[in-house]
């Protein structure tokens, strides 16, 4: 199964490690790039997103309030913070918003494993 | 108050300072760690120094050894304590270190077009990674600012002649960086105001007294 991934980051470097770590992790899904909380609600108001992937520290909305705010519409979306702000608080924040944590620099493991668990999840939900 | 009392009631005891620089020097672990990830090659610390210092003694701290032209990337930070943190470096070196970070397949007019955006992210990794832990082992919560870049000599980076004056004290904590293949090196540098060191103070030995309950003596 391929599925759409939300890439937000306000970094275009960022999102180059994201997109090239994708290339090798999974290679045939979709990516969608935005560079800030607007953008992202954009697209995921538009459909067809699957999973999203949201850096925390960015101008404007970080990242905890989008997912606070995509929550409101889509409470089962798989979604994960990426960051370097590894701090209990934040972590513990991503959590409550059922939300995964992962830490940058982001790694294959660390991306693969994310993405594994929310296939699972999203195979539960549409059989 | 004048300014020598107040370096007085702040000044910090040794094993203040040796935690201190334990603490930092976890915080920068994380942050070199990260580097190497992202460089895939080794990188070499020094041991962490702190000191209460001007800052223009700070400037001319990170001046020291290295060429006048130097590009720093800051964060803010504020919580318990507020400061600055700057992962500095040679202005000449900044390409190869964006060079080492994006691949040496780039061409160089790729890597100065992707230079702003390297190190903000580099800066962004590293130094969040560094305080993110300081907080952690602190059991604190900081805020982080985004990440911006400062380019010019050790005053400019330390706002020598900006509203604040160039004898005003700080606290200045600092480690080198080198990546061992690459002609690469630079500083890690952590800046407080002395408000803020009187607060840090009181949650360091919060820290030792902590510390010294355990009866292993082990430190995280």
């Amino acid at each position: 199964m391929q599925y759409r991934v939300l890439i937000v980051d306000d970094s275009k470097l960022a999102r180059m490690v994201m997109a090239s770590a994708f290339r090798r992790v999974r290679p045939d899904w979709t990516l969608v790039e935005t560079a800030n909380g607007g953008e992202a609600l954009a697209a995921i108001s538009g459909g067809g997103v699957d999973i999203a992937l949201i850096d925390f520290n960015m101008p404007e909305i970080d990242g905890l309030e989008l997912v606070a705010t995509i929550r409101k519409t889509h409470p089962g979306m798989p979604v994960a913070i990426v960051s370097a702000n590894v701090q209990h608080e934040i972590i513990g924040r991503a959590r409550e918003l059922n939300a995964g944590f992962i830490p940058k620099p982001l790694t294959d493991e660390a991306l693969a494993a994310f993405l594994s668990g929310a296939t699972l999840r999203l195979k539960k939900v549409t059989p | 108050m004048t300014v020598a009392a107040l370096i007085a009631s702040d000044a910090l005891s040794e094993i203040e300072q040796d935690a201190l620089a334990e603490i930092a020097n976890m915080g920068v672990s994380r942050a070199a760690n990260s580097l190497r990830q992202m460089v895939g090659e080794q990188v070499l610390l020094s041991v962490p120094a702190v000191k209460i210092v001007t800052r223009e003694a700070a400037s001319k701290l990170v001046e020291r050894n290295n060429a006048k032209k130097l590009v720093a990337v800051q964060q803010s930070f504020e919580g318990p304590f507020a400061g600055r943190a700057l992962l500095i470096f040679p202005e000449a070196q900044s390409l190869e270190l964006v060079r080492s970070i994006v691949g040496d397949q780039h061409s160089l007019e790729d890597v100065i077009d992707l230079e702003q955006e390297a190190l903000a992210e580099t800066g962004n990794i590293i130094l969040n990674g560094c305080l993110a832990t300081i907080a952690n082992v602190l059991q604190r919560t900081m805020r982080m600012s985004l990440p911006s870049i400062v380019r010019g000599d050790g005053a400019a980076l330390f706002e020598v002649e900006g509203p604040v004056s160039a004898e005003q004290f700080v606290l200045f904590l600092y480690i080198d960086f080198n990546i061992k293949e690459r002609d690469v090196h630079g500083f890690i540098a952590l800046l407080m105001d002395l408000p803020s060191i009187a607060a840090l103070k009181e949650i360091v030995n919060e820290f030792i007294s902590a510390i010294e309950k355990q009866p292993s003596g082990h430190v995280g």
